[in-house]
């Protein structure tokens, strides 16, 4: 794909005709020369940031590669079955009277003779965290949506003020909430739930407002015309259009904000985040697998769940392309 | 309204016309009727499962109030001991005066004891034997007696008997706690206190304008360097504020997030070829890349923060690790999808040239999907921004864990308040650069 001419050809070439070709080869060569300015100094800025992230962390990368499969090793669990006896709560062979294999008394029990293993009741709090939060902020989202677009409210102060709560709900740093919260109410899931709600909030808002702009105005303008105030004219015209991507978005936030429940779960908020944290840091290798698994097996379930929901509500439209500003 | 009466026969043809309209099945009917009843029996059982309400009237409602107060105002916290007849302030570590400092509101008295000043009608006259409450210009001597402060006869509700300590409120301003050896004062005042300088400070206690002659045309406080590198370095330095600190904690932050998108970027893009299934043929290796991605997304990014921490210990490295990791696999699935969507036309007619596989993907695909990959990655940056503070908080360094440092004292809620502040602030200006470059790349469309 060489962009240049050879002198040869160039030879034959009409008087205009070279002037394009002139023409063409210098922008050629600025835009050349752009990208390669702009490759080095995006390298540079990769350096530095590299050193930089070395310098500040506790164990340099290079120092502690080596070690870095020494920590796996400490980490294999006595047998495979451990995974599972930890994950059910049964008595291990290896008992010694440590909580390392301490499986048994972590079990919680519903009536005299039938337990629900510890992590699995983990799990469930993390879960309806999120899902509680999703409803709480979802429907959040959805009263502040209206008075953000521009084809309902204008582009007035309503709008700006709206949207700049939104703003900040989406940005406020959800550890922060989490902290205080904590503070007044003791740990627990109550500081979780309202932390990712009021993310939800403004992350929902902002994609909810978004599609509400898209809507057809057509059936906005037919109410108008028959004399429909503001209210009907949003419930019947507008909200029908509207709602199966409003419930796409909340099924996708579901996803998200289980693995958020869980994130301010291990900062302090309870449910199996918390659990997965301390057993990390003590070095209970089949605990913490059967946390790995389970962890993993109920994104990929709310995943596909989800999945498959959204496609039976909004058909092939795929939203995975707003997934990063969700 | 009688012109919008239908008649018989209209009704009729207006049914059969339109079956959908008037005949709907039970589902359309009541079904978000059905939903909202579900949602709400869901919310009642949660509200009890986490024992809401026990949560909420045993929460510290009154530590609530002086958290958020906190979070704008600061306060001096000396206390007023009684030592041999005389009384001697005592201040905590958090030391926001120098020693010996003229402290308008908290004078010495010529009898040995102190007067602490909380308004214009509002004060307290320490001395060792009596504490004179002013509230409001009214006198309410509080007497010490042996063991106890005793509360005046008369005394307004601002004034409570707490045992054998008096305790005296004045709202915003600050409250004191009157025991029989010593006056415990909480003075509070709007703002951050000693934000740029603190006590060991030379420019302590100065004004802008001071500050700025001394750092432009003033002498050199210390002769190896100049003022206004010294007053940086003052800055920089400030014991109770450790901007110097905080900064590089945020820089870490987003050296996180930026570098973790960017590595998983580079590594993503060569392996959606792999996966996409127009691209590579072979069903197999489709698969095997498809699943790997899935593996990588699903997997939580606090278990690779957590496992990652646990190999190379607290700092940015094991945050660009976990990001890099979650979002190799995440955005590999959209790229493989973007991908598989791409125009065919291009790729034949490179291809009928005669031009190299690598070659045909360059020219026929790349110019296709770029302006997607890039919009793309510059949305998990944006978001990874965000994230990279609570991965920080998980273990693995930067503002996060200095956040969650400072909220654990239960006495740094200003610092807090601050670093939120900047937090926002860098949020801010991410999202718009971000928006601006992706709408560049995209064309002015956005997505």
């Amino acid at each position: 794909m060489a962009h240049v001419a050879g002198p040869a050809q160039l030879s034959g070439l009409q008087e205009s005709s070279r002037t394009i070709l002139d023409h063409y080869q210098s922008q050629v060569r600025t835009r050349r020369i752009y990208t390669v300015v702009s490759i080095v100094v995006f390298l540079i800025v990769l350096g530095a940031s590299l050193d930089f992230a070395n310098e500040a962390n506790s164990g340099k990368f290079f120092e502690r590669l080596p070690y870095f499969f020494d920590f796996i090793k400490s980490f294999v669990p006595n047998s495979p079955l451990e995974i599972f006896r930890a994950m059910f709560d049964l008595p291990s062979p290896y008992a010694d009277g440590s909580i390392k294999f301490d499986y048994t008394s972590d079990r919680v029990w519903i009536t005299d003779s039938f337990y629900i293993p510890n992590f699995f009741y983990q799990l469930a709090i993390t879960i309806n965290i999120a899902i509680v939060s999703t409803i709480l902020g979802a429907t959040g989202a959805f009263l502040l949506c209206f008075f953000a677009s521009t084809n309902l409210v204008g582009a007035g102060l309503t709008r700006w003020v709206v949207r700049r709560i939104m703003e900040i709900l989406r940005a406020f740093p959800e550890i922060v909430v989490a902290g205080l919260l904590a503070a007044i109410l003791s740990i627990g899931p109550i500081a979780a739930i309202i932390a990712v709600s009021v993310h939800t909030i403004g992350a929902l808002g902002k994609l909810f407002f978004e599609v509400v702009e898209n809507a057809d105005m057509k059936p906005d303008e037919g109410m108008r015309a028959s004399g429909a105030s503001w209210l009907e004219r949003v419930r019947f015209a507008i909200l029908p259009q509207v709602l199966p991507n409003f419930v796409s978005y909340t099924l996708l936030r579901t996803e998200i904000n289980v693995r958020a429940s869980t994130i301010i779960g291990a900062v302090g908020g309870g449910g199996i985040g918390e659990v997965f944290s301390l057993s990390i840091g003590r070095d209970h290798a089949a605990k913490t697998y059967a946390i790995i698994i389970l962890l993993l097996v109920t994104v990929i379930c709310v995943d596909q769940f989800s999945a498959w929901l959204r496609r039976r509500l909004i058909g092939k439209q795929s939203f995975e392309f707003g997934r990063g500003a969700a | 309204m009688s012109n919008l009466a239908v008649n018989a026969a209209d009704r009729e043809r207006l049914l059969s016309t339109y079956p959908e309209v008037f005949h709907r099945g039970f589902l359309q009917r009541w079904g978000l009727a059905i939903a909202a009843v579900a949602v709400f029996v869901y919310l009642a059982f949660c509200f009890s499962f986490f024992n809401v309400i026990p949560t909420f009237v045993n929460g510290n409602w009154d530590r609530a109030a002086i958290y958020l107060q906190d979070w704008y105002s600061w306060r001096a916290q000396p206390r007023l001991r009684f030592q041999n007849g005389q009384v001697v302030p005592q201040w905590t570590s958090r030391g926001q005066y120098p020693d010996g400092a003229a402290i308008d509101w908290l004078k010495p008295t010529s009898n040995g004891g102190y007067t602490v000043i909380f308004g214009s009608d509002d004060r307290l006259d320490v001395t060792p034997s009596q504490v004179d409450v002013y509230i409001d210009g009214k006198l309410y001597p509080v007497a010490i007696r042996g063991d106890r402060a005793i509360l005046p006869a008369g005394a307004p509700a601002r004034m409570i008997q707490d045992g054998n300590k008096v305790n005296v409120h004045f709202g915003f301003a600050g409250q004191a706690e009157i025991r029989n050896s010593q006056v415990y004062v909480q003075r509070r005042f709007l703002g951050w206190a000693n934000f740029f300088f603190d006590t060991q400070s030379p420019f302590w206690g100065r004004s802008v304008t001071s500050v700025a002659g001394l750092m432009l045309f003033g002498e050199r406080i210390d002769p190896a360097q100049s003022n206004a590198s010294l007053a940086l370095d003052n800055f920089l330095n400030n014991g109770s504020w450790q901007h110097g600190d905080i900064l590089s904690k945020l820089m870490q932050t987003l050296v996180m997030a930026f570098v973790g998108t960017l590595f998983a970027t580079i590594i993503a893009f060569p392996l959606a070829f792999v996966a996409a299934r127009n691209i590579t043929t072979s069903r197999p290796l489709n698969w095997g890349m498809k699943r790997f991605f899935d593996f990588l997304r699903s997997i939580d990014m606090l278990i690779w923060a957590l496992f990652f921490t646990r190999a190379f210990g607290p700092g940015p490295l094991p945050g660009i690790a976990a990001i890099f990791f979650t979002d190799t696999g995440a955005l590999g699935k959209v790229y493989s999808e973007a991908l598989e969507n791409v125009d065919d036309k291009q790729r034949e007619g490179v291809k009928s040239v005669g031009a190299a596989p690598v070659i045909v993907q360059r020219y026929g695909v790349v110019p296709q999907v770029l302006p997607i990959f890039i919009s793309q990655s510059l949305y998990f940056w944006e978001s990874n921004t965000r994230s990279a503070t609570a991965i920080g908080a998980v273990g693995a360094g930067g503002i996060g864990l200095k956040l969650l440092e400072s909220m654990k004292t239960n006495a740094d809620w200003d610092k807090v308040a601050y670093m939120v502040l900047l937090i926002l602030l860098v949020v801010f200006v991410f999202d718009n650069l971000s928006n601006a470059l992706r709408s560049r790349v995209m064309g002015k469309k956005g997505h």
